[in-house]
């Protein structure tokens, strides 16, 4: 998800009014203090922050069916609770973060027509399918693990609306990720058929997890300019990094093979050296050719079309509900005229 | 979560609290456990179809909503289903399980398909009105831990109550298409009200006379709800909402029913395969 580099208006074109914003806005960046809706700021940064912002809103909403897959199948009742929840929660960060997004004078439908579109991107993860019940514990521990690593900083973030939507869906991806470290735990120590069902899955979803963070630095030109605004605090190689680093011990308590032979621990650096990724698999999903692409968002889009006429219900009664308070206050209104 | 369970003081009822006052000894008898089994069978395969909803509502809002009703009445069936197998060494998970289709007791409101929009809201207005009657009366039980679990589920079914009858008036008034489907979810959950108000014998196998049934009641004087005296209430109440909401009242023949007595519809058969399907492919397993 790199940021295109677009630079402030040529100070030539500037009005004195926007030369004072931009200035108070280097100087907000430059104090590390928060932009808010009302502060001027770039077009380039309102659209970085927008795009940025209702990907991430859209992942947390496609990012509901993978896991709504396995609720009605869920294999105890506390897990299913414990599915419902999480899956809700999702929905709950969607919500926080398009109104963050609204801040920034993109509307809510419009973001989601993007996304039922299929013109909006969203995590590439979530094209993947869940064919095992192992497989929410690897979304929740590499998955919402990956995730974690990237949205800390985030809290961070410049701008005040999404750092502040990003304290709270932190704290609920830190439960998530113990959750599914909690599931491969339980299978680990269970049956052979569960322990096998836990690597299985784990062999599945490490290396897109690893690739969650974007390509190579070097191939990532835009991250720069996002950096240089405070969007974004670390490049995606040191966040992959610091993933890795992480999962290495977490892999050891659970017993399972994080699969990479090239996976070891470098003296030198003081962190886990890891073999290339197939980058040519990221570029296949991010164009479309995923597993569940087309599944995904032709899901979303029948539920939203399928809820129209309900939308349209609330709207219509909305609407009658004010007439009708108009007519009141208007006869109230004419009372007092002729009393 | 709904904000008042948040708030709720600690000490209130849940199937971990249930579980460590089992191993402490607390044990249902025989009549009472077959009692909290009908009542978690109830909230369980509801439950259940709410789920259904998740990631396919009209509004994120709806998904929303529909998931945490469907979690806090998820939150009453294991608590029962975990009271009632204590009578048998049992767990929830082994009664949500491994139980076939006519050991379940079930009443077939809660089985029927979630339908489009309006049958769910429907479905979830008939079925907030009984709770809520149901759960003020279980309250007063004699028995400690039902009177426990209802005191915890009536907090929560408030909401789940004010969360219908708010979409039965926007559907009811809001578009020609809204109010059409309203009224034919209503038409099509309609006979299954009059079970849910039914003092029918709760058994552990189905039977032909109700003999069973009434040794059963007799012992569950003071602890159960006899749903007979709540159907005023719900007589009272719904109607009005439903004409309110510029409705007609359904005048559907009632169906037969016998969900405590094993019997289901035929949407039951596939909601429990694939409730059960992963649980079944590893007998004993923890998960």
């Amino acid at each position: 998800m790199a940021a295109p580099a677009e630079a402030a208006p040529a100070e030539a074109e500037m009005s004195a009014e926007d030369e004072q914003g931009l200035a108070r806005f280097l100087e907000l960046i430059e104090s590390d203090s928060r932009v808010e809706p009302t502060d001027w700021m770039p077009e380039g940064y309102r659209k970085t922050l927008v795009r940025q912002i209702s990907q991430h809103a859209h992942s947390e909403i496609i990012g509901m069916q993978p896991e709504g897959n396995w609720i009605t199948r869920a294999p105890s009742l506390k897990r299913k609770a414990i599915l419902m929840a999480k899956v809700q929660d999702e929905a709950g960060h969607g919500l926080y973060l398009y109104s963050a997004a609204q801040t920034l004078g993109t509307d809510r439908d419009t973001m989601f027509d993007q996304l039922i579109t299929g013109k909006a991107k969203y995590s590439s993860i979530f094209n993947y399918l869940t064919p095992t019940w192992a497989d929410m514990g690897s979304i929740g521990w590499l998955v919402d693990g990956a995730a974690i690593c990237n949205q800390v900083p985030l809290c961070r973030a410049s701008y005040g609306p999404y750092g502040r939507a990003m304290v709270r869906i932190c704290k609920e991806e830190s439960f998530h990720q113990r959750q599914g470290f909690e599931i491969l735990l339980s299978l680990m120590n269970g049956t052979d058929a569960q322990a096998k069902m836990a690597q299985e899955s784990v062999n599945r979803w490490y290396a897109p997890a690893l690739m969650m963070f974007g390509p190579p630095d070097e191939d990532s030109p835009n991250s720069k300019q996002s950096m240089a605004w405070k969007i974004k605090r670390f490049s995606n190689d040191e966040l992959r990094q610091r993933f890795v680093d992480m999962l290495v011990p977490q892999a050891e308590i659970l017993g399972v093979t994080l699969p990479d032979p090239d996976l070891k621990f470098n003296e030198e650096t003081g962190h886990y050296d890891f073999g290339e990724l197939d980058w040519s698999e990221f570029y296949e999903v991010l164009k479309g050719n995923g597993q569940a692409n087309g599944v995904r968002v032709a899901r979303r889009r029948a539920a939203h079309e399928n809820g129209e006429w309900v939308r349209e219900a609330a709207r219509a009664y909305a609407d009658k509900q004010a007439a009708a308070a108009a007519t009141a206050a208007a006869l109230t209104a004419n009372e007092t005229v002729a009393a | 979560m709904s904000v008042k369970q948040r708030q709720a003081p600690t000490g209130i009822m849940t199937p971990e609290l249930i579980e460590s006052e089992i191993a402490g000894g607390l044990v249902a008898t025989d009549a009472v456990a077959t009692y909290a089994l009908g009542l978690g069978d109830d909230a369980l395969i509801l439950a259940h179809r709410l789920g259904e909803w998740i990631a396919n509502g009209p509004e994120l809002e709806e998904d929303v909503a529909l998931g945490n009703i469907g979690l806090d009445i998820l939150g009453h069936a294991r608590s029962f289903l975990t009271y009632a197998g204590s009578a048998w060494g049992k767990t929830e998970d082994d009664l949500a399980y491994f139980r076939s289709e006519p050991e379940f007791r079930c009443r077939q409101l809660f089985e029927q398909p979630i339908g489009d929009f309006a049958q769910t809201i429907a479905r979830q207005l008939i079925a907030s009105v009984y709770f809520d009657s149901l759960y003020r009366a279980l309250m007063h039980s004699t028995d400690p831990t039902l009177a426990a679990i209802a005191a915890k589920a009536t907090k929560e079914v408030d909401y789940h109550l004010d969360h219908s009858t708010q979409w039965l008036l926007r559907l009811g008034l809001g578009t020609d298409e809204s109010a059409f489907r309203m009224q034919r979810g209503l038409d099509a959950m309609w006979p299954f009200v009059d079970e849910l108000y039914r003092a029918e014998p709760h058994r552990a196998e189905p039977a032909p006379s109700g003999e069973l049934g009434a040794e059963l009641s007799a012992q569950l004087e003071g602890i159960a709800v006899d749903p007979r005296a709540l159907r005023a209430e719900f007589d009272a109440v719904v109607p009005r909402l439903i004409v309110d909401a510029g409705l007609t009242v359904p005048k559907a023949s009632a169906a037969r029913g016998g969900g405590r007595q094993g019997i289901h519809s035929e949407a039951f058969g596939p909601l429990l395969a694939e409730m059960q399907v992963l649980a079944r492919q590893h007998p004993g397993a923890s998960w």
